[in-house]
């Protein structure tokens, strides 16, 4: 049992979260237009915001239950983030923000870094810091560093949005090559229509606050 | 405020010089004893000022950055106290609270037979109390301006909140510390009104180098000693700034280029 199951509510002023759906292994992308609370629903899963109301299920583990005042805290989650911005550790080479998460975890249940590093195709950006990469070098890094924290849930918060065109494309066979080589169900919140199309097994509308729809490609 | 105290000493000298004050001439480049134990004194008590005074203020700093909670503006308010009080005032109320009768003074008389006033351990108190307001700010700042985005990936990456304050928070604000640092044991060198007050002016025991340099002004002929010990302050506040710059310099080489 892989799957990821949300409920969420969550009321602010002009503005009402309502959702529910659920995800099983493969990609499931969440497609909206900015503002319909994608990114809302992404910090709940991770842990990094909270709702009034809702339960979240990954793998059949409890992250959050408000009806009994459970919130499992980001750090014991096993839910990795790449978000809009890479967010990469400026203090850090390439090598150390990529090993963060991954020296945290028991050496039994660390993923292989060469693999990982040669599916992104970041070998020999190891020992730059974050400040001399491209754009795209750093999302890719920020995937990386994601992947090898061993993630049971990986979650993509519009990974492309902030690249112009000519890097999207770059990074996008890394996705797709990604989606069919990770061990994890993958979460890919986006508004672009041809992202949603390339990458999902399943594509979740919202819209609103709403769920509106979902569909199999 | 060293510094300046060294500008309106300088004419004075010149007189003193004129009048023949043998005993300290200012040419003569080797310390006596009397400016040694100044020195050292004052050092002692900035320095223990500081050392004790930064991890609180650290803390205080990251609280005051990242933490919301009923009263902050009370806790605001009373860490900046310090900033905007007579530093007499200061030296008073420190004296009523550590003072023999005083309610922290009296239970460590009582229970232990310390007694805190008037001790060198006072003069580093003020001087600690006195600096820390300066040190908070700047640390603060220093933490307001890491992403606390990238804190919480690190926390996504199954760093605990404490991890990520010494990996992430703590590396990046660095040079905010360092300048907190510095600024602090300036303040804790300068620091004239708190200590006398609470602390007195005992020769080898409280008189740190700002209180030297008073008493040598109000003794005859002592204009050229106060000279002396002037240059001596200025002196260490420069060697304190210069080696906080490179430390500056060393620390934003170490973080190069944060992202924006």
């Amino acid at each position: 049992m892989t799957g990821l199951s949300v409920t969420l509510k969550k009321h602010w002023p002009g503005f009402t979260l309502d959702a529910a759906f659920d995800a099983e292994g493969g990609a499931t992308v969440l497609f909206g237009p900015s503002g319909s609370g994608k990114t809302l629903i992404v910090k709940a899963v991770a842990g990094l915001g909270r709702p009034d109301n809702g339960r979240i299920v990954l793998g059949g583990r409890v992250l959050l239950d408000t009806a009994t005042a459970l919130n499992v805290p980001p750090e014991q989650r096993r839910v990795g983030v790449v978000f809009q911005e890479p967010r990469l550790f400026p203090h850090m080479t390439v090598e150390r923000n990529l090993l963060y998460g991954w020296r945290l975890l028991k050496p039994a249940a660390r993923p292989d870094t060469q693999e990982i590093i040669t599916l992104l195709g970041i070998g020999h950006l190891l020992h730059r810091r974050p400040n001399r990469l491209s754009g795209g070098e750093k999302q890719r890094v920020a995937i990386g560093r994601a992947l090898l924290a061993a993630p049971e849930l990986l979650i993509m918060d519009e990974p492309l949005a902030n690249l112009d065109a000519a890097r999207k494309d770059g990074i996008l066979p890394y996705l797709t090559r990604l989606k069919s080589e990770a061990k994890m169900p993958v979460l890919y919140v986006t508004h672009a229509r041809a992202e949603a199309e390339t990458l999902a097994d399943r594509i979740v509308h919202i819209s609103g606050g709403m769920i509106t729809g979902v569909e199999h490609p | 405020m060293t510094v300046n105290s060294g500008n309106s000493c300088c004419q004075q000298v010149i007189r003193g010089v004129t009048i023949q004050n043998a005993q300290t001439s200012p040419d003569d480049v080797t310390l006596t004893e009397p400016e040694i134990t100044a020195l050292w004194l004052s050092l002692k008590v900035a320095g223990s000022a500081v050392a004790i005074a930064l991890p609180l203020a650290v803390w205080c700093a990251w609280i005051l950055s990242r933490k919301r909670f009923f009263g902050k503006w009370l806790v605001e308010g009373l860490i900046h106290l310090p900033l905007v009080l007579p530093p007499v005032v200061v030296g008073y109320l420190l004296l009523l609270t550590f003072g023999r009768n005083g309610w922290i003074g009296g239970f460590l008389r009582e229970s232990f037979g310390i007694t805190i006033a008037f001790t060198w351990i006072a003069a580093a108190i003020a001087a600690g109390v006195m600096g820390f307001p300066l040190m908070v700010r700047a640390i603060r700042l220093a933490f307001d301006g890491v992403d606390s985005g990238i804190e919480n990936a690190a926390r996504t990456l199954g760093a605990s909140r404490r991890r990520v304050f010494f990996t992430i928070a703590l590396p990046l604000a660095m040079p905010g510390v360092v300048a907190g640092t510095v600024l602090g044991f300036a303040r804790a060198l300068g620091e004239f009104g708190a200590t006398i007050a609470f602390a007195a002016n005992i020769p080898g025991e409280t008189q740190t180098l700002p209180l030297a340099i008073y008493t040598a002004l109000q003794t005859p002929d002592g204009d050229g000693i106060a000279f002396r010990l002037a240059v001596i302050s200025a002196a260490v506040a420069f060697i304190a700034v210069a080696l906080s710059e490179w430390l500056n310099a060393r620390s934003r080489r170490q973080l190069s280029g944060r992202e924006t």
